[in-house]
């Protein structure tokens, strides 16, 4: 690994990749059991991705992604509890229990969802962008999307204005190779999708979103670019989920060993423990105790979403409509 | 000029005469002025000064950061428009016409309408989408389309369609200053009429949800919004002429609808016809015979009838166009036949 990472640093992001891992086991085994329903789409084998690029944010950025979406609100920071609850449906999810996983926010984060229509984050995403710029506050709109909707014609809308307007804006491609069952060579006609800018003269770049630093060394040109007054940039990052597009699918268009390669040779956080092991000498009885705190924290957050009571009937009449109309 | 009733409302300024165009503008100028995040953004919007001239000379006055030319890219824009009411501004969004609307309506309705719910009350989305809306003149089936009842539809939305200019430039402020996503159905012949009810006071701002009885009567109530206003009104003027009183109800404001109004006006004249230049099915009129069904019943003496527009894509022919929409005739013959009037 080429770039550098303090201990400390390291011990940070290796946290938090663990934190998304374990919690998302622990969501299918919930999902397993009754308590979450409807859809779930997990992240487990791209943590580094999302752990990688929120290192290098400033308070005033904005992130907005999909619906594959725990892993970038723990990563932003919001609390473990607060979405295993929403999952949960209950009153202490984020979204009072009326979102679901697909549909959490948090303002105080700067979390703009979660949105479960694929590709509509994009021009939303630019959107946020814009409102940096004409605010004039120095953020940057983290704008993330998979594969599959990278063939939304919203997204070519959006690269589009984001390049005329100069948008502060890092379109992370999170490619996972399949959209839903459907795998990029089947869906897409030159699958460069980092080079898709190139027509607006957008940069792009492709790196390993299976190794952190590789995603920390890349998104810094990018999220540099995108705050530098130069307009968007789109980042690329080749990367796996382990397992099927949402929790009702077996995953049979795939070989079963082709998944288990990836997690042998190229598991991000396996890889990462091995450098921190290796290279920066951490010991590990210090990799253990985070182990141990990861598993308690998700241990009280499902506890708290199973104790959490589900909203009050009343909660059905609620938020359609902001009061105060400003007359 | 039409001579209009006054409203109700309280204006501390004289009023004056102006087109709807006109009104339209004011309305924004006076909000952008008034609150630095409001901007403008659409297809012409800015150098060109509008499609229909609704803009005219805001690029001006505000500038290229405020005023924004976008490609002609309605999906994309109008999701923009939502991220950035997400990121602490608040947009107007101009369709070209609502037609357009369609490519947009994702963003409209799953973006923007449904996100402060989906948030547990977190979000809001303050934005308007604005545009003339329903059949202009000659221009066929793809920009003749009313939107009322497609949007009225969604709970998330607020609905409006003013018909005069007093009502446009204080609805129009209403809508800015809105927490929600409102969306705000102006119509392309309305633009260059003018009424003589507006007030220069910038903060003169009617509520969104009240409708006004533009005309008073004791025999048949008919309500209409936008252009059919108009339309309702000449109706009235004719059916008085053969001894029916006819109450004209401008509804204004679609979602949340004025339900109490129309429910007050049906106890006093025990008849409703419902006028729009939408399609019959699942319509404004369907929503208000149902309405009347549950909350005025007792009262109908005869029951709701709809003067809608023909359930037919809009035709180009002159003939056929005339034939496709509510005509007054069409009005005072179904406002005789709850009279039972021959």
């Amino acid at each position: 690994m080429p770039y550098s990472i303090s201990q400390e640093d390291a011990l940070k992001a290796y946290r938090e990749m663990l934190l998304i891992r374990r919690f998302e086991e622990r969501a299918a085994q919930l999902y397993g059991m009754g308590l979450i329903a409807g859809f779930c789409h997990l992240y487990i084998g791209q943590e580094a991705i999302v752990v990688g690029i929120q290192s290098l944010l400033k308070p005033q950025d904005t992130i907005v992604t999909a619906y594959r979406d725990h892993g970038h609100m723990l990563a932003a920071g919001m609390n473990p509890k607060g979405v295993m609850a929403e999952l949960t449906g209950r009153i202490d999810g984020y979204s009072k229990g009326k979102g679901g996983s697909m549909h959490m926010f948090s303002r105080e984060k700067n979390f703009f969802g979660g949105h479960g229509i694929v590709g509509a984050q994009v021009p939303i995403g630019t959107g946020l962008a814009f409102a940096h710029k004409y605010k004039e506050d120095g953020g940057v709109c983290i704008t993330s999307m998979g594969d599959g909707a990278s063939n939304q014609g919203q997204v070519y809308e959006s690269y589009n204005m984001a390049a005329l307007w100069k948008l502060p804006v890092v379109y992370v491609i999170e490619n996972n190779h399949y959209g839903m069952g459907t795998s990029v060579e089947r869906s897409s006609a030159g699958p460069n999708y980092y080079g898709r800018g190139q027509g607006w003269g957008i940069p792009g770049e492709k790196a390993d979103g299976m190794e952190l630093l590789e995603v920390v060394k890349a998104a810094k040109r990018a999220v540099d670019h995108a705050r530098s007054g130069k307009g968007p940039y789109i980042l690329e990052l080749d990367t796996y989920r382990y397992r099927g597009h949402s929790m009702s699918d077996p995953a049979k268009y795939r070989p079963k060993e082709e998944v288990e390669q990836v997690k042998q040779g190229r598991d991000p956080i396996e890889r990462f423990k091995a450098y921190m092991i290796k290279t920066l000498k951490i010991s590990e009885d210090k990799i253990k105790i985070i182990d141990d705190e990861i598993k308690t924290i998700v241990a009280e957050a499902i506890e708290f979403s199973k104790t959490s009571p589900e909203p009050d009937p009343s909660e059905l009449y609620t938020d359609v409509l902001k009061e105060g109309h400003a007359v | 000029m039409i001579p209009l009733r006054q409203d109700e409302t309280p204006m501390t300024e004289p009023l004056t005469s102006m087109t709807v165009r006109e009104a339209l503008r004011d309305a924004m100028a006076e909000e952008m002025k008034r609150d630095e995040t409001v901007f403008l953004m659409g297809e012409e919007v800015a150098e060109y000064n509008g499609a229909y001239k609704v803009s005219q000379g805001l690029l001006d006055a505000f500038g290229s950061k405020r005023v924004v030319d976008t490609p002609i890219t309605e999906h994309g824009f109008a999701g923009l428009g939502v991220g950035a009411a997400f990121g602490g501004l608040r947009p107007i969004v101009e369709f070209m016409t609502f037609n357009f609307s369609m490519q947009a309506i994702d963003q409209i309705i799953n973006s923007a309408a449904k996100t402060l719910y989906m948030s547990g009350g977190q979000m809001g989305c303050p934005i308007v989408f604005r545009g003339p809306n329903g059949a202009a003149s000659r221009v066929g089936a793809q920009h003749s389309q009313c939107y009322a009842s497609w949007y009225a539809h969604c709970p998330g939305l607020k609905v409006v369609s003013p018909y005069s200019s007093g009502d446009a430039k204080a609805l129009l402020k209403a809508a800015i200053r809105d927490p929600n996503p409102v969306i705000f159905l102006e119509n392309e012949l309305l633009y260059g009429q003018t009424f003589d009810d507006v007030s220069d006071d910038p903060e003169h701002v009617l509520p969104i949800g009240k409708a006004l009885v533009r005309r008073e009567g004791k025999d048949v109530t008919l309500t209409a919004f936008s252009i059919m206003v108009g339309k309702a009104l000449q109706a009235a003027d004719l059916l008085a002429a053969q001894g029916i009183e006819a109450e004209v109800i401008d509804l204004r404001t679609i979602r949340p609808l004025d339900v109490e109004t129309i429910v007050q006006s049906a106890m006093k004249t025990n008849r409703i016809v419902s006028i729009e230049e939408s399609w019959p099915f699942a319509g404004i009129g369907s929503e208000i015979a149902a309405l009347m069904m549950e909350h005025a019943f007792d009262y109908l003496d005869a029951p709701v009838l709809r003067v809608t527009g023909v359930d037919v894509p809009m035709p180009y022919a002159a003939n056929l166009e005339h034939l496709a929409l509510p005509q007054v005739e069409n009005i005072v013959e179904a406002a005789k036949a709850v009279c039972y009037r021959s």
